[in-house]
């Protein structure tokens, strides 16, 4: 059964990467804008699995880092740093490090106060993003050109730019894949499943969980330089706390703990967002009691749907 | 030193403290007693402030209109508490927390149905307009001064309730050991409704008060509920006279801090220098104090002593 | 006279007006098995985890090798060679009970900031976990999912991943709870054969194992220590049979 679901799997990504031949063909460029964008914010809600799912750390202020990777790609453009080499590595580095102080803060509570401290923590970066004029404040600011690479990768061609997203999604899956599998994933995992014993038979957890914290902290500050770079676009509501929720639902309805639940989650919130939109204005009347229902009553999410379902590999 | 100017902010600061109370006194009991992570708390104080608004402005009494929205926020609460949280009580953290997400989603949007998305303007009552002399040569706004009489007597009223009343005791039992409340025979089901209750009035009332000196608008539930975070986190879960001290002081520090810090910066580092990173340090200055805390004391100022 | 492996002094615990833990003093010589006896409510449990590092005493010391270790985090103290199994099993129950030993083994194999190969590949994990699996008597069972044992084997699971952490001191709370008789008896012989090898501190409720175990037993009742010595002496005292008012110590 489990090779039914690798089967699918590889199946999906197929499909994902024929989108821009099919897209070319049937001359319907906003479906490679739009799948560009799931992929992205897949990267992001893979990340935040890491922690979520695999870690069992709630953590509501994801969006944070997406917003500093973000900031991290534009601000440098608008002084005239153009270079990914720059901008890029900068952004993690800047989301990792903003990921290592509120983790150190956040990670010494658990539970209620967990939750409430992230989601703060969150919110002040935001608030931090709008009060800062010269960055153009809350109405943001455009991106002045995407990130350049020496000629080498442009990614003001839309279909190379696709590509590269889809470079870096398998990529961080395939990192992700060995990483849940090696001594540092054991950890985590385990450490979500019985703290008490882990500490017990000589594990110190928080230097690991403040690790986990910090790489999905980057993984979220890469999908926010690839955000701005596909939106062309930065505005501190890319760390709105909604968008945090967002990124979390995402994570919850592709299926948590699973890698590659995260991706049908970002894939099937964006498509419904995209169709609900385009119903009414106001979609989220619907959605927001959608979720409650799928919470209360579908928790194992679309990756729990597919064949193989039950095949867990510990 | 503008005194005048120093006093006002001060008072400011109280008067948003005493906001702050009301929403964290109800939530901390939520957390402590229920264990519950309720997001949509803040949608109870924002469907009080529009219902109260839009009840002031058809018949023109405040008083009725604040009666009104109390009592129609307390019956949604109550539904949505018996449609959607009941079953929440025995999830997890992470379940409760998407379902009041989804739930806060719903009623944004649904008030924006009603009265659309722009802010919706109401003045405040002719009676209440007026200035008070808190001290002499100071005027204070009338209402401003209301609020914060209206938010130390329920402060009064849940001191002696706590402390003096039966309830007041399961409440304290409960927010040490709910298991063993349960236990000894109360009806815990009750007790969370009544919890509940209360803290859904206390945020309708807040809504209620809110609509003339604050913007009412889809999402205002969720700012104020953010800082309602913070408050608890330094107050301590489960603790009302946290929940008081944890309000005063955030009320006072960011109040204080968007006032006084930009000028205070400028004589330091300059007045363009100032100008950016007065706001945006001032709007950081909670967050920082909730780091400290819990730097210090990782369960608050006066957590709840819990078995 | 060496100096006992653990030596605990004044070791005094509060929580709110109850005194859990009233100035105990205890030592354990190396290599030797003491038991720790009292009626319900003694403080037993509370002595246990303040010798693991999991509660904090507000009075007195702990010496375990020869180092005050009483303001050491329970990792630490678990570095340190010190290992505690629970009264209330804790395991990990996702997870198989291979990969329940294996996991104690890694936590004293280097540090564990390793991405990339697979644990399940580490033969230093692997073989070592096996080896404790079969010396507990589950050898037959490490592919079972933990959460799907049966009690009596989840007891075996908590004492193997105690010992594959290669311990010193073996802190054991209850270790038969909740076991029948054969089940009681098997787990004694496991303990027996541990005896000498390790430095044993037992927490016990069954008299019969604690005769059987015992090199020296001590007596808590509400937080103190009334009575210690050879398990004979122990028998014969009267003011422990009066604390145990009811209760059947075997003659």
């Amino acid at each position: 059964m489990r090779s039914a679901r690798a089967l699918t799997l590889v199946a999906g990504f197929l499909v994902l990467g024929l989108v821009p031949v099919v897209a070319a063909l049937a001359n319907q460029p906003f479906y490679l804008d739009l799948f560009r964008r799931i992929m992205i914010f897949a990267i992001a809600a893979v990340s935040l699995d890491l922690i979520l799912g695999f870690g069992g750390m709630v953590s509501f202020g994801h969006a944070a880092y997406l917003g500093i990777g973000a900031y991290a790609v534009a601000i440098p453009a608008f002084y005239g740093i153009h270079s990914g080499l720059v901008q890029w590595p900068l952004a993690l580095a800047l989301s990792g490090l903003a990921a290592l102080a509120i983790g150190a803060v956040s990670l010494r509570t658990s539970g209620v106060s967990f939750i409430m401290i992230t989601l703060a923590f969150a919110q002040m970066l935001y608030y931090l993003g709008i009060s800062i004029n010269a960055w153009g404040a809350d109405d943001g600011m455009r991106l002045a050109r995407r990130s350049q690479f020496g000629g080498v990768v442009d990614l003001a061609n839309a279909y190379v730019f696709y590509y590269v997203v889809f470079g870096v999604l398998v990529a961080l899956l395939w990192l992700g894949h060995r990483l849940i599998h090696a001594r540092f994933g054991v950890v985590i995992r385990a450490a979500k499943s019985n703290e008490p014993r882990m500490r017990a038979i000589g594990f110190a957890t928080f230097r690991y969980k403040l690790a986990a914290f910090v790489i999905a902290g980057a993984g979220g500050g890469l999908a926010g330089a690839l955000l701005t770079n596909q939106t062309e676009y930065l505005t501190p509501s890319y760390m709105h706390w909604t968008r945090s929720g967002d990124i979390m639902v995402m994570v919850i309805l592709g299926g948590m703990g699973t890698l590659y639940g995260p991706v049908l989650g970002a894939v099937a919130f964006l498509l419904l967002e995209d169709i609900l939109s385009a119903w009414t204005v106001h979609w989220q009347v619907v959605l927001g009691p959608l979720l409650v229902l799928v919470v209360l009553y579908a928790r194992r999410g679309l990756y729990g749907l597919l064949p193989g379902a039950g095949a867990r590999d510990g | 030193m503008n005194w005048l100017l120093v006093v006002e902010q001060c008072l400011n600061g109280l008067q948003f403290g005493v906001m702050l109370f009301l929403m964290a006194a109800g939530l901390t009991l939520v957390f402590g007693i229920m264990n519950l992570v309720n997001l949509a708390h803040g949608s109870l104080y924002m469907v009080g402030a529009y219902l109260a608004t839009a009840a002031f402005n058809r018949t023109g009494s405040f008083l009725a209109a604040v009666a009104f929205a109390l009592a129609a926020t307390l019956a949604i609460g109550m539904l949505v508490e018996v449609i959607a949280l009941r079953t929440l009580y025995e999830r997890d953290h992470l379940d409760q927390v998407l379902a009041t997400f989804g739930l806060i989603l719903f009623f944004n949007e649904a008030v924006a149905i009603v009265w659309g998305r722009a802010a919706l303007f109401t003045a405040v009552p002719r009676a209440l307009s007026g200035h008070l002399q808190v001290l002499p040569g100071i005027p204070y706004p009338a209402y401003r001064a209301v609020i914060i009489l209206v938010g130390l007597a329920v402060a009064l009223l849940l001191y002696v309730v706590v402390s003096r009343t039966r309830l007041g005791m399961l409440i304290r039992a409960g927010a040490s050991n709910r298991t063993m409340v349960g236990a000894l025979g109360v009806n815990i089901r009750l007790l969370y409704t009544v919890v509940f209750g209360f803290g859904a009035a206390l945020a309708a009332l807040g809504g209620a008060m809110a609509g003339p000196i604050y913007s009412v608008l889809p999402g205002m539930g969720e700012e104020i509920l953010i800082q309602v975070f913070v408050v608890i986190v330094i107050g301590g879960i489960g603790s009302i006279r946290g929940a008081l001290v944890g309000a005063v002081v955030v009320g006072m520090v960011d109040t204080l801090g968007r006032a006084f810090l930009k000028p205070m910066l400028s004589t330091v580092i300059g007045p363009s220098a100032a100008d950016n990173a007065g706001p945006a340090l001032a709007s950081m200055l909670i967050y920082i104090l909730m780091a400290a805390v819990l730097f210090f004391r990782p369960q608050g100022l006066f957590p709840a002593v819990r078995s | 006279m060496a100096e006992p492996l653990l030596a605990v002094r004044g070791l005094t615990k509060r929580f709110g007006g109850l005194v859990a833990t009233d100035r105990v003093d205890l030592e354990v010589a190396d290599g030797e098995t003491l038991a720790v006896i009292g009626p319900n409510g003694a403080g037993k449990t509370t002595l246990i985890g303040q010798l693991s590092g999991d509660l904090v005493p507000d009075a007195g010391t702990i010496r375990f090798a020869g180092e005050d270790v009483t303001a050491l985090p329970a990792p630490t103290r678990s570095q340190r060679g010190l290992a505690r199994s629970f009264q209330i099993t804790s395991i990990f129950p996702e997870f198989t009970a291979l990969d329940n030993v294996a996991l104690a083994v890694q936590a004293h194999a280097g540090h564990s900031f390793r991405f990339w190969t697979p644990a399940r590949a580490e033969r230093a994990l692997r073989e070592p976990a096996r080896a404790t699996l079969e010396q507990v008597g589950l050898g037959a069972r490490a592919a079972v999912a933990a959460g799907t044992l049966a009690h009596g084997e989840q007891r075996q699971l908590e004492i193997a991943m105690a010992l594959a952490t290669r311990p010193r001191l073996l802190l054991l709370d209850e270790p038969v709870a909740g076991m029948g008789a054969d089940e009681s008896q098997r787990m004694v012989q496991l303990l027996r054969a541990l005896r000498g090898h390790h430095t044993i501190v037992l927490v016990e409720h069954d008299m019969d194992v604690v005769f059987a175990l015992a090199d020296r037993i001590s007596v808590m009742v509400y937080g103190r220590v009334i009575a210690s010595g050879a398990p004979e002496a122990i028998r014969a005292n009267a003011e422990v049979r009066r604390a145990y008012l009811g209760e059947e110590i075997p003659a």
